[in-house]
Order: C-alpha cells, then structure tokens, then sequence
C-alpha cells in the first residue's frame, strides 16, 4: 500500500535517464507547500481537537463558568459511582444503545444479502431497482426522521390507516411506547440504510468466480448448497466488512431517535449520543460528555476488535 | 457450462448464483412471477413513502387530516404549503435551501482543493516524514466522529464561528477520507505523462494542475458528490452550532419545522421536499459514482 516514490521508480523510470534520478524534480520546500493548506484542516480540526478532548475530560470544565478548575479523573469516576451525578443516565443511553445495536443489526446484515442476491441476477431493469433501493440512502436522517413520524403517527399515519383498514383497531403507539419505539427505529433505519450495505455486497458477490459456482453445478449442488459452501465463503470478509460498519453505525445511532421518538417514552430510547450532545451542548457541562465519548469510543473499538478475532478464528476452523 | 453472461435474461437461475436450468415449464413460470413479485414488493417498500411524501406536499393542510388523510390523489391539489414556505417568516425554509447549498458547494470546493493537493504530495513527491504524516492521517480515519463533536464545538466557539456558516463549512474539511480516497486514485496514474511535462520544462504545480488533475477528474467527481450528500444531510452537527432561524441549515430547520408545524404534516412533508429534490437529482445524476464508490468501500474491507 505505501509504495514510496523511490521503490516505484525504477519500474517506471525512462529509459534515458539515470535509473535512481528522482524525477520530477522539486524543490525541498515543495512537498510541504502542497500538504498545508490541508495540514492547517487536520491539525485544527481532528489531530487536536482529539487531544484537547482529553484536556477537556480531565477538568471540570463547564462553558458557563468563569475558570474550568483540573479534576483529574473525577468525569470519569462519577461515571463508576452509583451517586455520580451522571452515571443512572449515562448507563441507560448505553443500555438504550445497545439495545439498539442488537436488535438491528441482525435485519442490517441479514435483509441487503437477501436483496443483494436477488439483484446479483440478470434481469431487465436492474439499474433500475439497484437505484430505487439505494435511493432512500442519500436522504439525510432529517428528512427520514420527518417522514416517519409522520407515517407513524398515532393521527393521520398512513400505517395506522391501512392497518385500520386491513381490520387492525389497536392504532399501535408506535413512537411513544415500548416495544413500538424500538420496532418503529429499527424499520426505519433497515429503509434507510439497507441499500447501502446491499450494494457493498452486490459487489462481493459479483468477485465470486463464476467457476466456483460451475464446478458445483458439476458436482450436482442445490441452490442452498452452492449458497452455503460457495456464496458465504466467498463473502467472508465482506461480511465482516458489513458487520463491523453495521454495529458502529448502529452505535452511533443519533437522529432518528432525536427527531421520532425524542427519547420517549421516559428517557428508554435515548441513546448515548443524545445523552452526549445533551450534556455537553446543552447544559454545557463539556468536560463530563467529552468524558463519556471517549468511554463509547473505547467500548466501540473493542467490539470491534473482538469482531475481528471472531471471525479470524472462524475462518481457521 | 452456461455463464452468466450466456444467460441475461434466465430469471430461474438459483439464488446464489448461476444454476442449470431444471424443472418443468411450468415451475420455471412459477417462479419467474414469484421473483418479479419480490421485486414489486421490494419497490414498493422502498418508493411509496417517498410518493407518499411528496403526495402529502399537495394537500390541503385541513383536508390532509381528515377524509383525504389516506388518499393517494391531493383533493384538492394545492400548492399551499409551498407557499407558507415561502411566505412565512418564523420558517424561511427556502433562506435554509440556500444556506445549504452554499456550505455544501463551500465545504466541496474546500475539500477537493486542500485534499487533491495532499493526496499528490503524499503520491507522487518524496519528502522526509511523509510515512509519519500519510500515517498520521490514516489512523484518524477510524476516530469515531463523536469523540470531536465537545472539542470542535468549543474550537469553533473560540473562531467566533458559531451560528455562522463557517462552522459548517470548514471544519469537516480536516477530515483524512478525502486524502486517502485520491491519493490511492493517483498512485494509479501513469507517471509517464507527468515526466514528460518535466522534460518539457514544467514545475510541480503546472503538473499538478495540468497533467494530474485533468486524469483525475472521475475520482474528483465522487469525492465531489460523496461530500456534497455528507455536508447537505449533516445533522447533529448543524442543530448545535447554529442557533438563529436566518442561519440554519435544511436539516437543522426542518426539525424546527417539525416543532412548529406540529401535525401540519402537508407543510412539513413540503419542507422534507424541498431538502430531498436536490440530492435525489443529484443522485440520479451521479448514481453511477455514488453506488461505485460504495462498492469499492467492502472490496478493500
């Protein structure tokens, strides 16, 4: 991947000209004139503001106070005693978010590989369907978010219409009771995103070679059997792919809880980031959030790697 | 052996894959409606509550909740919501279509200007430290975004860019997937041209901008659409940068549509109109870049 200019060079290099001659030639200042502008971006806006984040942590560092006081790791012990003072609803964002991941994240990873499969063949107009199911991707939460609740509201939802009509009276509170909420969050964000990781494995599976898929034509496969030892094979890392981007984003679950169900009903479905950007940019108490997102990006990146080592031990067996 | 490029119209074929054609003619046409079935379903899931939104758009706001709430026709067909949109002070949602679009176009210009420059130098010229830079960069990629939202909302407070455009503009013009995305496209470029625009006198920037971009020009238009849909469906971002109804974005306004609005859903689907029309056009424009870069994102997975 990092091929550097020099270890390119030979291969490419001109036949006139000295073999290990850099070419174009450019002047020492060159190179750093062309990274700044960028540089400036970056170190303004991601590689400090990481650091600084852990500055902010480690004070009691409230916006509307004249000083922000050093507390150690007071933003994050609160978080570990029963008495802190955001521990009870910090947990129950975590807990919401959870929640939220395991109960999505099955129908993401399962339900685009079925449509994936049923796009992966040839067929008159598949264009067509790959774009209309992609579609509703490029909509922002914003416009999903509006759209749903109003799809779903108890007055003049069309869902509640047409079960109505299909002889269903109970009018299910969808966005103001549970299980409803988390029913309604989960539909939502599979219409939302399920092209998304249906194109990411439309691709996967069009770099299955078609010869694995004769030879067990050959061999007398079923279509279960080819899916099954050919198909998911051959998916692998892809799937893993899918897996770890699925559950992260799931984790970062955000709008369509904000703008559907606003936590309701008391507070269950308000997710971690909700409880983040509440006490961090509403009460303006930055130094307890900025506590709590690095305590969510820890625990996030070690799903992730026991996601890794899952499937890397499946794969010796 | 049939392959699938012998066969572009065989439906029948097994979900997983090409398969011999058995059964009888019968089962085979059996099948063939059950799969076109599946596709009609699978549409209808996917566009209706599109339709249904912007059939909603047309209606009398009165009328949308009452009799007319579930019909598929607006009885009367009105433009009344577009109008309030227009006309109403308190939710100015064509000044948030417009402020949209400048810190959309603003962010993309900015990104593919800082981003294309990096990516040559970390591509093409050898420089001391460029490992460390090129891996610095990288590594910021698996950052969960979150972790910046406390820091850059109080960097950005210290710029004086709050309730401004600036905050939506500038900063995630730091982040490192541009840099990557075309960097890995110019490593692929023949050199040989460049070289020869060497020989011929030219300096790095003339190559720069006379040779590398013009050849780069696809991979420059995905990062253009992809960052264009990030920036224009931005949200949690927007809602707390940005406080003053003059100066929201689409989808930071729109929530407070919603709140305003309450059950005008006539007027609020109007507005989740007038923020889904220029990114559904630009979709289907570029629908080629878009679900392509998607695809090649699990490739390398």
């Amino acid at each position: 991947m990092a091929t550097t200019v020099a270890e390119a060079r030979p291969a490419h290099g001109g036949a006139g000209r000295p073999a290990n001659k850099p070419v174009p030639k450019h002047g020492r200042a060159t190179p750093y004139l062309f990274l700044v502008p960028y540089l400036v971006l970056f170190l303004g806006f991601i590689a400090i503001p990481a650091i600084y984040g852990i500055w902010i942590s480690l004070h009691d560092y409230d916006y509307l106070l004249p000083n922000q006081p050093w507390n150690g790791l007071a933003n994050y012990t609160q978080l570990f005693t029963s008495t802190g003072r955001d521990a009870a609803d910090f947990w129950h964002s975590m807990e919401a978010t959870g929640i939220f991941t395991l109960c999505s994240v099955p129908f993401l990873v399962t339900l685009p590989l079925g449509v994936a499969l049923i796009i992966n063949r040839k067929f008159p107009g598949r264009t067509f369907f790959r774009a209309a199911f992609f579609a509703p991707y490029v909509l922002g939460v914003a416009v999903v978010g509006l759209l749903f609740r109003f799809l779903l509201s108890p007055r003049g939802g069309v869902v509640n219409g047409y079960l109505n009509d299909i002889g269903i009276h109970s009018n299910p509170p969808w966005i103001t009771q549970l299980p409803w909420a988390w029913i309604s969050l989960v539909a939502m964000t599979v219409w939302w995103t399920l092209g998304f990781n249906a194109i990411i494995y439309l691709a996967g599976l069009q770099d299955i070679s078609p010869e694995l898929y004769e030879a067990a034509d050959i061999d007398g496969a079923g279509s279960w059997q080819k899916f099954r030892n050919v198909t998911l094979p051959g998916l692998r890392p892809v799937l893993l792919f899918v897996l770890t981007l699925t559950i992260l984003a799931s984790a970062n679950m955000f709008g369509q809880a904000f703008l559907v169900t606003n936590g309701a009903p008391a507070n269950q479905t308000r997710t971690a980031i909700m409880e983040i950007a509440n006490v961090g940019l509403k009460q303006y108490r930055q130094g307890a959030a900025a506590a709590m997102s690095y305590i969510l990006a820890i625990v996030l990146i070690l799903i992730s790697l026991v996601n890794f080592r899952l499937f890397r031990t499946n794969q010796d067996t | 052996m049939s392959t699938v490029a012998d066969r572009p119209t065989d439906v029948t074929s097994s979900i997983s894959g090409p398969a011999p054609s058995g059964g009888t003619g019968a089962s085979r046409s059996v099948r063939r409606v059950l799969f076109w079935l599946t596709l009609l379903v699978l549409t209808v899931i996917f566009v209706a509550p599109l339709l249904w939104m912007v059939v909603t758009s047309f209606k009398n706001p009165s009328a949308a909740i009452t009799s007319n709430a579930y019909s598929w026709i607006p009885n009367p067909f009105t433009g009344t919501s577009y109008k309030t949109l227009v006309t109403n002070g308190s939710f100015p949602v064509f000044r948030w279509f417009l402020n949209s679009l400048l810190a959309g176009l603003g962010n993309t210009i900015l990104i593919l200007i800082v981003d294309s420059m990096a990516a040559y130098a970390l591509a093409r010229l050898d420089f001391p430290g460029k490992k460390f830079i090129f891996g610095t960069i990288v590594g910021t990629i698996f950052i969960p975004s979150f972790v910046f939202l406390i820091p850059n909302f109080l960097i950005v407070s210290q710029l004086g860019w709050l309730d401004s455009l600036w905050a939506i503009i500038v900063p995630s013009a730091g982040g490192a997937f541009g840099v990557f995305f075309l960097r890995q496209f110019f490593s692929t470029l023949p050199r040989e041209l460049e070289e020869a625009a060497v020989i011929d006198g030219a300096n790095q920037w003339t190559v720069f901008t006379r040779v590398v971009i013009p050849l780069a020009r696809p991979a420059l238009a995905t990062l253009a659409v992809l960052s264009f849909l990030t920036n224009w469906n931005d949200f949690l971002w927007p809602i707390y940068v940005l406080f003053t109804a003059p100066n929201l974005t689409l989808p930071a306004g729109l929530q407070n549509l919603q709140s305003a609005a309450t059950t005008n859903y006539p007027l609020i689907m109007a507005g989740a109109v007038v923020a889904s029309v220029p990114v559904l056009i630009l979709f289907i424009i570029a629908q080629r870049q878009v679900i392509e870069s998607v695809a090649r994102s699990g490739l390398k997975g």
